[in-house]
């Protein structure tokens, strides 16, 4: 069993986009404020921390979640992936690109949540329909745009296979 | 909007967590998925001393189906039972729920049994477990019980699991041959807690239907064909809603009417 003592930091090992990293944390250490304040990772976005907005979400082995609603020490072993892992050197991911082709963002505050639910969406619904799209996108709250662009940018991106 | 401090421990098996239940009690919160408690403890309406992360166990793992029912394992995630396969086959209802608790990110991690260890009136699991009559199985130290709906969700986010007890799995009875059901739901946006959901299971003798999001509890009632408005009407008086910020008793009456019907004649027309 593992037991980690309260107030006290302990060592957390994981992959961060592909990269081995490391930090120490207390076990009531967000997953979010952990990435931002400890790593310096501050693509992903803090908004409610309750889980409910959607900005800081992230991919925990693959799925897409709230880091809001996770503990740094749970992370321990895993791969973490966040928005500042899907651009590549030469150039913006296709979803980032169709974000900004159809004005899918404005404050780009709630974007990098979206960004990451989306990936994970595109690599496993490669097809997915306008419906699931709006269903995987109802988990993310977006003050400015009022959705439309978002919605046409990952039309623009989807079904394309 | 942070937790207060606490220790965290992850057992490597279910017996390591029930001593660990055993020793701190009260103290000491179980945690799955932690979509709700999470939340919970990040508002501060719940400061647990230890926080037992249950969600590598693989002994809980486990979707089955044994003896008419379809056992869910306290570790498998709302996610992991909605892509079972057989879950269209064996439980519709469940198929049809499933998609409207929280939202596509907190479904990944958010377990069964864990929504209804929460037990909020509004949400979808203790409606389902209510209305198809399933079972939730405890296990402490001292033993293994085994709870049924009715006596398991005890009031507003309020359930009969005692302090060195956790839920280990949640039984819901497989759909009967010749029978359909239907749901739906009013939140003020996907995902988010219903003002009112309405579950409907019917066969040709009559329609069994749940009501959540009014009371303290889900409330359910067993009808005969052909139901008349004045029977909806009666039981939405009945289930006794408050008026709160999400809606008035009025407007939530009026939803259980209205969804009520809907659903009723979703299930009697699967049925002719």
């Amino acid at each position: 069993m593992r037991y980690l003592e309260a107030g006290k930091r302990h060592r957390v090992r994981f992959a961060l986009n592909g990269r081995a990293v490391e930090g120490e944390a207390e076990p009531r250490l967000l997953l979010s404020d952990f990435l931002r304040q400890h790593l310096g990772a501050f693509g992903t976005h803090v908004g409610c921390e309750h889980g409910s907005c959607g900005a800081c979400t992230v991919r925990l082995d693959g799925k897409a979640v709230r880091s809001c609603l996770l503990y740094a020490v749970q992370i321990d072993g895993k791969a973490v992936a966040t928005v500042e892992g899907l651009a590549k050197p030469d150039g913006l991911n296709p979803l980032q690109a169709a974000l900004r082709k159809h004005h899918g963002l404005q404050c780009g505050f709630c974007t990098p949540g979206i960004l990451m639910s989306l990936s994970q969406l595109r690599d496993e619904e490669p097809n997915a329909d306008e419906a699931r799209i709006r269903d995987v996108l109802s988990g993310h709250i977006c003050r400015c745009t009022g959705y439309h662009g978002i919605v046409q940018a990952a039309l623009d991106v989807f079904g394309k296979d | 909007m942070k937790p207060a401090a606490f220790d965290y421990a992850r057992p490597d098996n279910l017996d390591e967590a029930l001593a660990l239940l055993a020793d701190r009690g009260a103290g000491a919160r179980i945690c799955a998925g932690g979509q709700s408690l999470g939340a919970m403890m990040n508002m501060r309406l719940a400061t647990p001393d230890i926080l037992i992360d249950i969600a590598g166990l693989q002994e809980l793992k486990a979707i089955a189906i044994m003896d008419g029912v379809l056992e869910v394992g306290a570790a498998v995630t709302q996610d992991e039972l909605w892509r079972w396969p057989e879950l269209a086959d064996r439980q519709p209802l469940l198929a049809q729920m499933l998609p409207w608790i929280g939202h596509y990110q907190t479904r990944q991690r958010g377990t069964v049994c864990g929504s209804l260890a929460h037990a909020d009136p509004s949400s979808e699991l203790p409606l389902a477990l209510a209305l198809l009559a399933g079972d939730v199985v405890l296990r402490s130290q001292r033993g293994r019980r085994v709870v049924g709906a009715g006596d398991f969700q005890t009031g507003m986010m309020a359930t009969a699991v005692a302090a060195d007890e956790m839920i280990v799995a949640a039984r819901f009875p497989l759909a009967q041959p010749g029978s359909t059901s239907a749901f739906h739901e009013v939140a003020q946006r996907h995902g988010d807690f219903a003002i009112v959901a309405v579950a409907a299971v019917g066969n040709e003798n009559g329609v069994r239907l749940g009501v959540g999001g009014v009371a303290d509890v889900p409330g359910v009632i067993d009808l005969t064909w052909p139901v008349a408005d004045t029977t909806l009407n009666d039981f939405a008086w009945a289930l006794g809603g408050a008026d709160d910020q999400h809606a008035t008793a009025r407007y939530r009456r009026q939803l259980v009417r209205r969804i009520g019907k809907r659903v009723i004649e979703e299930v009697s027309d699967a049925l002719s």
